[in-house]
């Protein structure tokens, strides 16, 4: 729960500013590292992003919001094909 | 294409079965392979009906019989191809204005007569754009980002 707390406040303050990790961990009740966790994970999900000034990294919310929807929507139809295949050829005639 | 590509995901996979059959199976069996995951009932899920007429709704319907339509059926040609719209916003929520919304197609495409080829494509994920915008801009309660960022995690399996 506290993660994703922490994850809502960091997506909150990225809305309104892009900011350094340093920044981000002062406004927030957790170390600098987890902050830097839950970047990643953030990252990861194609929420954020990050450049580099000077010697520090700036995040930001990623303005493609519509590329997190269809990244999104590509894992559901994925899954749901590699599914369909299951239920529409059971693999029990062949074992190749 | 290159301009339109980020707005659509295309999938295809091939299965060992007929076409007629890969229809129906897909049509009539939508609710035994969509990942369960996915769906907006306050209640446990009991199943997925796919209506299979133009004008009807796939809708989920849970436990306690409240029931969620969130498409529509917009083509229907067994055993070809059919077409839905995807009814549900950025905020994981129900868009009602149809100009806010995106649809999917799949065609099932003999290749031979016990093997299909079924080619999805979900498109116009643009359109849930302005949606995007106003989530972006009315940021910081449970709804909007944060509720899509907790529902995308858990889709990734990230949540913790």
């Amino acid at each position: 729960m506290l993660a994703d707390e922490t994850r809502r406040a960091i997506v909150s303050r990225l809305a309104e500013e892009a900011l350094p990790v340093g920044q981000l961990a002062a406004g927030l009740p957790v170390t600098r590292s987890a902050v830097s966790q839950h970047l990643k994970i953030l990252k990861d999900a194609g929420l954020v992003s990050e450049h580099a000034a000077g010697t520090r990294r700036i995040y930001r919310l990623n303005p493609t919001a519509v590329a997190a929807l269809r990244d999104q929507l590509d894992a559901f139809w994925r899954r749901a094909l590699e599914s369909y295949a299951d239920v529409a050829d059971p693999p029990t005639e062949e074992s190749s | 294409m290159t301009q339109a590509d980020a707005t659509v995901v295309r999938r295809e996979v091939v299965v060992n079965t007929p076409q007629a059959k890969a229809f129906e199976t897909f049509t009539g069996r939508f609710g035994d392979f969509k990942p369960p995951e996915h769906n907006l009932l306050g209640a446990p899920i009991a199943e997925t009906v796919f209506e299979p007429r133009v004008g009807g709704h796939i809708y989920d319907r849970a436990t306690d019989g409240s029931e969620c339509r969130w498409a529509r059926i917009l083509a229907y040609e067994p055993p070809d191809r059919v077409v839905f719209s995807w009814d549900i916003g950025p905020q994981w929520q129900i868009e009602t204005d149809p100009d806010l919304t995106s649809e999917v197609e799949v065609r099932f495409v003999p290749d031979g007569p016990d093997r299909t080829r079924v080619e999805l494509e979900h498109r116009h994920l643009d359109r849930h754009g302005a949606g995007w915008q106003s989530v972006a801009g009315g940021i910081g309660g449970d709804e909007g980002w944060p509720l899509y960022l907790a529902r995308y995690a858990a889709l990734l399996g990230q949540d913790s």
